[in-house]
């Protein structure tokens, strides 16, 4: 079974960013996800991780490359005719917006898919995910915890039944417990919609054990592609991501 | 003492016309965070629309308020796309010298389409009943005054279910909040934008036809509509669609009752006076929620 050799679902070719005059965040970065993958991007901070995936969300312009999604290519499409497509980010420090309940985030995840039966199923399966958040359905988000937080940034992102979901630092600021149970929903929802997974991690061997198959990028390259067992063996992890 | 309660009365009837000329601008400054120095022009031309509608087609100028509204509303996408959008990016300073631009633009193409002169509307509903007061424990009430306020009061309450009880009003509060949050859901900003704008001059337009019953329509009457505006939406608090109602209201009392114990030139000095006080106390405004 080799899951990258199958037509990608996403595909980066030769990203290039720029940050105002000549700051080169990206350079000529190529990345691919098979639909069902979970794909984990490590590297160290500045490296670019956020850049690249705020560019496949199309906050970003690259100067040059393409992007592909589902056979399609999207770089001149708007960041908002973008969820639609597909597609999702839960970004870092979760940007949830904290004067609204969290019934309200998440009516707003599925701006535009106003369909009550959708929308019904949809929320019966983020209260399934995440009991919790269903406790606080009226409750304004701003006044969750960071681990309740991040369970209503996946939820809000998962509200139009993406097949793609990009996650930008999940486990950042929250407690180890609730880290796990943030991994376990992935992975179920890996298993069970076969939900493609773009992971950007802090915590290298939860992310790699998490993932088929890895990306390390430095300074706006990627610097070395393998499977996660690969990646977690490699003399270039284990010295700088995992201190050993 | 009845005397001051008269003012009272008085004073909450002129409060709420005021609440529906703050509420455009609540909705532009308090909730999008965006300049606009030619509010009170928008509601100069909501005045000579009402005083055209009568004059020139001799119907009610109250009947003047839909399509006021309807054409207002696209004027102030009009100005958002043409003109906000370019510089909303940028620094405050180039939306307060924006909109300064459409400031005299409004006003000297009024002067020259409808000359500096003072115009009345006359003929329609409110000013066959002028004069006609309901009298209730001692107190009178100017009926068209009170229809008037009853008006802006329906209006200003549609416009509060639209952004607090809407999923529409939601994207605008989520736009409003982080319009990179807002674009992950598949809110389009722009669009959010465009449409506040249509809101906002389409309300502080309709308020203009309602006060052309009752003041002269003329291309320089906006500007202190547009202080006594940021004034209302600066003490009701940013985000707070309420508290720029309440906020108008105290505005009218204070006016109508310092005008009962000095001489008029002094009402909008105690106005701003408790603008600064409220200011100085809490600055968020009565009721912010930011």
């Amino acid at each position: 079974m080799a899951p990258a050799a199958e037509a990608p679902l996403l595909e980066a070719r030769e990203l290039h960013v720029a940050y105002g005059a000549g700051v080169r965040a990206l350079q000529g970065v190529s990345v691919r996800v098979a639909p069902g993958e979970v794909v984990a991007l490590v590297g160290a901070n500045g490296a670019g991780k956020t850049t690249l995936l705020k560019t496949l969300a199309g906050l970003l312009t690259p100067v040059a490359g393409e992007v592909w999604f589902d056979g399609r290519r999207i770089d001149d499409v708007p960041a908002p005719d973008r969820p639609r497509l597909g597609m999702a980010l839960v970004p870092e420090g979760r940007r949830l917006f904290s004067r609204l309940t969290v019934a309200e985030n998440l009516a707003l995840g599925a701006f535009t898919n106003a369909d009550p039966a959708h929308r019904r199923r949809m929320l019966e399966r983020v209260w399934e995910l995440f009991p919790v958040l269903s406790a606080r359905a009226g409750q304004r988000a701003g006044t969750l915890s960071g681990g309740e937080g991040q369970m209503l940034a996946i939820a809000r992102a998962l509200m139009l039944r993406p097949r793609f979901l990009m996650l930008d630092e999940p486990s950042l600021g929250i407690m180890p417990r609730l880290v796990d149970a943030i991994l376990d929903v992935l992975r179920r929802l890996h298993r069970e919609e076969r939900l493609a997974i773009f992971l950007v991690e802090q915590n290298v061997p939860a992310a790699l054990d998490l993932a088929d198959r890895g990306y390390v990028l430095q300074t706006g390259r990627i610097v070395l592609e393998a499977p996660s067992r690969d990646l977690l063996a490699s003399d270039l992890v284990r010295k700088a991501y995992l201190g050993l | 003492m009845t005397l001051v309660l008269q003012a009272v009365v008085n004073g909450l009837e002129m409060g709420l016309v005021y609440a529906l000329v703050a509420v455009g601008l609540a909705i532009i400054w308090g909730l999008m965070e965006m300049i606009n120095f030619a509010h009170g022009e928008l509601l100069m031309l909501g005045m000579f629309g009402a005083w055209w509608f009568s004059t020139t087609l001799h119907l009610d100028p109250l009947l003047a308020i839909p399509p006021v509204a309807l054409v207002m509303f696209g004027v102030g996408r009009l100005i958002y796309t043409l003109l906000m959008r370019r510089v909303q990016r940028g620094e405050t300073f180039a939306q307060i010298f924006a909109t300064i631009g459409l400031f005299f633009f409004l006003q000297n193409s009024a002067v020259a389409a409808f000359t500096s002169d003072y115009r009345f509307v006359e003929g329609g509903l409110l000013s066959r009943l002028s004069g006609i007061n309901l009298h209730l424990a001692g107190l009178s009430v100017g009926l068209p005054l009170l229809i008037a306020g009853a008006l802006a009061l329906v209006l200003f309450l549609a416009l509060y279910l639209l952004v607090e009880r809407t999923e529409f009003g939601l994207a605008l509060q989520a736009t409003s909040e982080d319009r990179e949050a807002a674009m992950l859901v598949g809110i389009r900003p722009q669009r959010m934008f465009a449409v506040a704008w249509g809101l906002g001059a389409a309300l502080v337009a309709v308020a203009g036809a309602i006060l052309a019953n009752f003041f002269a329509a003329y291309p320089q009457v906006g500007f202190p509509f547009t202080v006594l505006a940021y004034a209302i939406v600066a003490l009701g608090g940013f985000g707070s669609i309420l508290g720029t109602l309440l906020a108008a209201l105290l505005v009218g009392v204070v006016q109508s009752v310092t005008v009962v114990y000095l001489p008029p030139a002094f009402k909008d000095a105690f106005v701003f006076a408790s603008y600064l006080l409220i200011g100085l106390l809490r600055p968020q405004g009565l009721f912010g929620k930011f």
